[in-house]
């Protein structure tokens, strides 16, 4: 028997507790327990907490412990004999206050809010919540959910990261971001704690050189960020990949995307009007997050192409435009279809402008099974589209077809590829019926503008 | 009832940095010209450095490698301590 002394948890409302009131008394008597916590006032519940009592009656000496009620297990830890005489041997314990559902939250913002570093902003008494937020200029333009400090932990259970881990510096303010900033911002954006992995590796990767969120924001031209998502992950948060994949209604799809953006609004600066500077701008840019289906899909899903193991979760960036629809109702061969998709690519930003703009493909269900039947590999699309989109320079010089944009005249002696090898990706998404597929061009690709971005997810 | 928000900003209070007093001559004075790489750019700033010139002032040019990213740490830099003055050009 160890001579420390034994701290004791108890509640009044547990029987088993109110069992061993006297033994408990008798050993504070004797001077082997020193302390009954109570979580019946406030302090005991406090201590109680801290000490992370799940059951009552709890004993414990450094970082031993035991629960409930038996004889043996009581004289044997507090070398006593003889105690509570005349009481049952068992009683099992009860749940600790500290765990009861509607309490545990409020428990960790009394006990642990401290631990967030974010600066408290108090609202006034005659301020509308909704209005609050506006005026601080905290959203998109859609109303927000208040970043209260139960929200803000709630969300923090959704990694195993530390609050006060950086997990980018964002444009266009280079401000250092926590896991905890980006907390904040994703409960702003209405996500569950469950999506929060995601949007770390959203904004990790977005917050990178090859990516190039500062150049994407400011840029005049109309994208922004598009984040696909593969893995398990996907279908774990309920994320949509089918019917209306890149539409409203899915709540993982609309705010993970959303939360990207008010990170970048609020912790790196860039707003509309500011730094972003976009002559028409995109609706993409209150959200553009879709999952891949990968189950339907004839080919390898995208985060394998991009090189992150098979069954590992991941996300892609893609700085992309909004999508254009593709129709085509009756190709039933891969042959016929891929010239439908090169007429639609080969508008992608100009029909005369070659190679500076890559494109993502959505290819849908009904499209895919034409590949699929016909045998060909997402490589072999690919390869088939670059042929027939190298286009004679005769009709992308200046001036050509009577219109004045175009490629400068002395390159028109050439025949030019509309994308550059590594300029033309595919994902699979979308209803089962519908033979359309959708092309989300992208901006100034390469060194010069942005590369997309893969990052895996980590809980 | 008072309710308390987490700020979701990058809090940064800004420190209101002071401007440069603007020269009221450009005499003796380098005058940085600065091509973002914006299509004919180049143009305007080459009209701008014969007017300077004309007028006897000192001229240094520069180039950003792509106008869709923020100047190299190492240009700006190159900028700050040899220029006194910057003309930067945004054409299209």
């Amino acid at each position: 028997m160890s001579t420390a002394a034994i701290v004791a948890v108890v509640k009044r409302d547990c029987p088993t507790c109110v069992l061993v009131e006297p033994v408990l008394q008798d050993l504070v008597a004797r001077g082997v327990v020193s302390t009954i916590h109570r979580e019946d006032d406030d302090a005991g519940l406090e201590a109680s907490w801290h000490l992370g009592i799940e059951t009552v009656p709890t004993l414990l000496r450094g970082d031993e412990r035991i629960v409930g009620w038996s004889r043996p297990q009581w004289e044997e830890f507090t070398g006593v004999s003889g105690l509570g005489e005349g009481l049952p041997e068992h009683r099992p314990g009860c749940g600790s206050r500290t765990v009861e559902p509607a309490l545990s939250e409020e428990l960790a913002v009394r006990f642990s809010g401290s631990k967030l570093r974010s600066r408290r902003v108090e609202l006034a008494e005659l301020e509308d919540d909704a209005e609050a937020f506006y005026d601080r200029g905290w959203t998109d333009g859609l109303p927000v959910v208040a970043p209260t400090e139960a929200r803000v932990l709630r969300m923090l259970g959704g990694t195993t990261r530390a609050p006060d881990e950086v997990v980018a510096v964002v444009p266009p303010d280079l401000v250092e971001c926590t896991v905890e900033k980006v907390a904040v911002n994703a409960v702003l954006a209405g996500c569950r704690p469950e999506y929060l992995p995601v949007v770390l590796a959203t904004v990790e990767a977005a917050c990178t050189e090859t990516f190039n969120i500062h150049g994407l924001l400011a840029t005049t031209y109309f994208s922004g960020p598009v984040v696909i998502v593969n893995g398990p992950i996907a279908r774990a948060i309920g994320m949509n990949s089918g019917v209306n994949a890149l539409g409203q209604g899915n709540r993982a799809n609309a705010t993970i995307g959303r939360a990207l953006q008010l990170v970048i609004r609020n912790v790196g600066g860039g707003r509309p009007g500011g730094v972003d500077r976009a002559t028409l701008g995109n609706p993409g840019k209150y959200t553009f997050c879709f999952a891949e289906d990968e189950e339907g899909s004839p080919w390898e899903p995208l985060s394998v192409e991009r090189g992150v193991a098979e069954g590992a979760s991941a996300v892609t960036l893609f700085a992309g435009e909004g999508p254009r629809g593709v129709v085509d109702q009756a190709s039933r061969t891969p042959e016929s279809l891929a010239r439908s998709f090169a007429g639609a690519l080969r508008a992608v930003a100009h029909p005369k402008l070659p190679l500076a703009f890559d494109a993502f493909m959505v290819v849908s269900p009904e499209h895919a099974r034409v590949f699929r039947e016909g045998g060909w590999s997402k490589a072999r699309l690919r390869e088939e589209l670059l042929a027939l989109l190298t286009i004679d320079g005769a009709e992308l010089v200046r001036g050509a077809g009577g219109c004045d944009e175009g490629l400068p005249e002395a390159l028109g002696g050439a025949a030019w590829p509309k994308f550059r090898p590594d300029g033309l990706w595919f994902v699979h998404a979308g209803g089962t019926a519908g033979m359309f597929s959708a092309i989300i061009g992208g901006w100034i690709n390469g060194e010069t503008g942005s590369e997309p971005v893969t990052k895996e997810v980590v809980a | 009832m008072t309710r308390v928000v987490l700020d979701p900003t990058g809090e940064r209070s800004p420190s209101a940095r002071q401007r440069v007093e603007r020269p009221t001559s450009l005499d003796g004075r380098t005058i940085g010209l600065l091509d973002i790489s914006k299509a004919r750019g180049d143009k305007f700033l080459d009209r701008l450095a014969q007017l300077l010139e004309e007028r006897g002032l000192r001229v240094a040019r520069f180039r950003k490698p792509t106008f869709a990213k923020v100047a190299p740490v190492d240009l700006k830099h190159q900028i700050s301590t040899t220029c006194d003055v910057v003309i930067e050009a945004l054409a299209d």
